[in-house]
């Protein structure tokens, strides 16, 4: 506004008094003295961090090459990080304090060991999915089960779909179990409490960490050996579900304690029912975190080994009711494939393997993706329109000199 | 109606979870009648005998948690640090993110990687180990002397401690003579019975051994500490992480004197949740171990067993007496993690409550 203004006003001003309002331009502004950066390190640490780098690899180098017998890449890297942090004190001790050395050994300590349990995480995926891939090619490895597929058969032949079937059911069981109990659960003690709510808190809280082993055993004593049942994957569904059942109460009853009470004080001021009340108001409220504790505990129930192991048996074929026979899942037929000692089970082990880990990634993004907070940004689909928009405009906006030029 | 619905929903979970060791309990009163305290006592597994006791597998199982604890203790600790504290605001959330994901990764999967993988590097490993401490070993008379020496220090640290209430620096002397003594005496874990200078080398001898499933159960329980304490951690008050800054403490030095101090409570709590994942874990040890009933200090040999893997793998042949026996096993094991659990559970509580800021 003001620029436009103030031209007009300095041609009709020409012999105006010299009091006209000058209004000082950003180009106006003294230069300013360059600011320190508090958030960036002088430049003698940043030469002696990286400095300790290069000297450490090849210190490393010399020593795992030259002169001691430690061949390997497991060598190089271990002598590689020690002559690192031994650089590191040195340096810094030549310039600064004991009180400088030790912080700098601690920075050097706390990342290389975050670096440790990266790398760690990194080898399990990387090496399960790249043990697994030559299987995964096949499609048949998908689309067949075990049936009449003898022990040393080629890997075209075969494949998990009796196990990954099976897992299915047996989630959809527990799932179905466990869920509307778990938030029942944590409906009640957090809407009505009390001391027995607390009790039942204490307990679901001490059973959130009990070993899985212990879960299989419980449905083996009370629906195998006490109610009679036959080894099914009903019963390994209602394993998960004691396996499930602490954790979903658990996630959901921190969910729910979020919920802001005046939201339950309105709706109840406005006369609705308690019942109403936490159908129509608390629940939606909770949902994206409601729908993490499921997610999260299915893919905890996806992988538990131990209680299947005990409660379902042992299935070589598609197998689709779960109230009578065995049936297989993807945890247990991995198990049985690696322990086998052939070569080609094992490969196929590792099939199973990867995708078990697949799913188990693609289910804990997911859950990620709804618990995200919700954030100012806009959505990637309306950032996405925004720019194109942005760029037609400027587009619009650049053509026209190039029509003039031409 | 509202409240009794789901108050009977609150029953009944409580009956499914509490019944776990309810039933249990009941399940394993015929095999301790059975065997009374020789149950606890005895060192083999033999039903065919009727020969059947739990303790080596018992201290079996302590053993592979120790080792995992002692890996994954400083791991925990040092991520969370490093996560709370030294990595770019920008990467935290996703750092945060591996963490949770590498306690979601299924155990049988850590199983796979942990017996391809990992078994063969460990075994080299101890290859290593064995052959450059067994000059360090002390023998015959040095050993009870050092054993001795170790006791008498412990109990005359914690005397003065706790009982004389000495504070001051002196008191702290003989827990420095015992870990020097725990130090002269470490080289013992690495005895394996087999020659490691041998021409051909048994590279049997030293794979499936507590030591190796100890690797691959410290990756498995370290995201679960490392979540823990990495939650106490963030909520230390920025208040006084700034004053430390502000008086010209060095991070270290902030994080000495502020961060740790106020996350104590969640350090312990954390490792002893930990702990009780570790003494439970059942898969990863069923497939690196191989089964042993012996009561032995050479963790890095072959051979071990603990309780969650003794069911999982004596299960599918059990019947009669082992099976109960199994169920007894079972129980024990449910009192041990439970016990662990609920303290820690305790312990973390309080520290969040913030009752342990001094």
């Amino acid at each position: 506004m003001s620029t436009t203004f103030e031209p007009a006003s300095s041609a009709t001003a020409g012999s105006t008094p010299k009091t006209a309002t000058y209004l000082p331009s950003p180009e106006d502004a003294p230069s300013p003295t360059p600011r320190t950066n508090l958030g960036q390190l002088p430049l003698e640490d940043r030469f002696l961090t990286w400095g300790a780098r290069f000297a450490a690899i090849a210190i490393a180098w010399v020593i795992t090459q030259q002169l001691m017998p430690w061949h390997g890449l497991g060598w190089f890297l271990v002598v590689a990080a020690l002559a690192n942090v031994v650089v590191l004190a040195v340096g810094t001790s030549v310039t600064g304090s004991n009180v400088a050395v030790s912080d700098r050994v601690a920075q050097w300590l706390f990342s290389t060991a975050a670096v440790i349990v990266f790398v760690a995480l990194g080898s399990v995926i990387v090496y399960v999915l790249k043990q697994g891939w030559p299987v995964l090619h096949h499609l048949n490895f998908f689309t067949h089960d075990m049936t009449g597929v003898g022990t040393q058969d080629p890997l075209d032949k075969g494949g998990i779909l009796h196990a990954i079937i099976g897992s299915l059911i047996e989630l959809a069981i527990a799932s179905a179990i466990a869920l509307p109990l778990g938030i029942g659960t944590a409906v009640f003690m957090n809407e009505i409490g009390g001391r027995f709510a607390k009790v039942v808190r204490t307990v679901v809280e001490a059973m959130t960490a009990l070993p899985d082993i212990l879960a299989g055993l419980f449905i083996y004593t009370v629906w195998i050996l006490a109610l009679g049942f036959p080894r099914s994957g009903l019963a390994a569904g209602l394993a998960i579900t004691v396996m499930m059942l602490p954790i979903i109460a658990r996630a959901s009853d921190v969910v729910l304690r979020v919920v802001p009470g005046s939201l339950r004080e309105a709706s109840l001021a406005l006369g609705a029912s308690r019942w109403s009340t936490v159908w129509n108001v608390v629940l939606p409220t909770a949902k994206s975190g409601l729908a993490t504790a499921l997610i999260l505990a299915i893919a905890r129930g996806i992988g538990e080994t131990a209680p299947v192991l005990i409660t379902s048996g042992n299935a070589t074929f598609v197998h689709v009711d779960p109230t009578s026979g065995v049936m297989n899942s993807l945890p247990l037929y991995i198990f049985t494939a690696a322990r086998s000692g052939i070569e080609v089970q094992i490969q196929r082990a590792f099939g199973a393997a990867a995708v078990l880990l697949v799913l188990v990634l693609v289910l804990f993004s997911t859950a990620r993706y709804l618990a995200r907070p919700p954030s100012n940004k806009p959505s990637p689909l309306r950032r996405l329109r925004a720019l194109t928009r942005s760029v037609a405009r400027r587009r619009t906006a650049s053509s026209t000199p190039v029509e003039e030029l031409s | 109606m509202f409240a009794q619905t789901f108050r009977a929903v609150g029953a009944s979970v409580l009956v499914i979870t509490g019944g776990i060791g309810v039933f249990l309990a009941y399940q394993s009163v015929p095999t301790l009648r059975h065997y009374g305290l020789g149950f606890f006592t005895t060192r083999d597994w033999n039903p065919g005998s009727d020969v059947i006791g739990i303790a080596a597998v018992l201290v079996s199982t302590v053993v592979i948690a120790l080792v995992a604890l002692v890996i994954a203790f400083p791991l925990a600790l040092a991520t969370a640090l490093y996560i709370t504290e030294y990595a770019p605001p920008r990467l935290r959330a996703t750092l945060v993110a591996g963490v949770d994901l590498m306690a979601a990764i299924p155990s049988i999967v850590y199983g796979l990687w942990g017996f391809f993988l990992v078994m063969p590097h460990a075994a080299e490993l101890s290859v290593f180990l064995q052959r450059t401490f067994k000059p360090l070993l002390v023998h015959g008379l040095a050993r009870d002397l050092i054993v001795t020496v170790l006791v008498v220090a412990l109990i005359a640290g914690l005397a003065m401690r706790y009982l004389a209430r000495v504070r001051s620096r002196w008191s702290l002397l003989p827990f420095g003579i015992a870990a020097l003594a725990l130090l002269a005496l470490a080289p013992l874990l690495t005895v394996v019975d087999a020659d490691p200078n041998a021409p051909v080398l048994d590279m049997t001898r030293y794979t499936r051994s507590a030591f190796i499933a100890g690797v691959v159960v410290s990756m498995m329980v370290m995201p679960m500490a490392c979540s823990v304490i990495r939650q106490v951690f963030s909520q230390t008050p920025p208040g006084e992480k700034e004053a430390a800054l502000a008086l010209g403490a060095t991070k270290w030095g902030m994080i000495r004197t502020v961060v740790l101090p106020f996350g104590k409570g969640g350090i312990i709590g954390g490792t002893m949740l930990a702990l009780g994942r570790a003494l439970g874990e059942t898969m990863a040890v069923v497939m690196i171990v191989s089964p042993e009933f012996v009561i032995k200090g050479r963790i890095l040999e072959i051979g071990a067993q603990s309780v969650a893997s003794l069911i999982a793998s004596e299960f599918g042949e059990a019947t009669g007496i082992q099976l109960s026996a199994l169920l007894a096993a079972g129980f024990v094991l449910f009192v041990i993690t439970l016990a662990v659990n609920t303290v820690a559970a305790m312990v973390v509580n309080r520290s969040r409550s913030g009752a342990e800021t001094g």
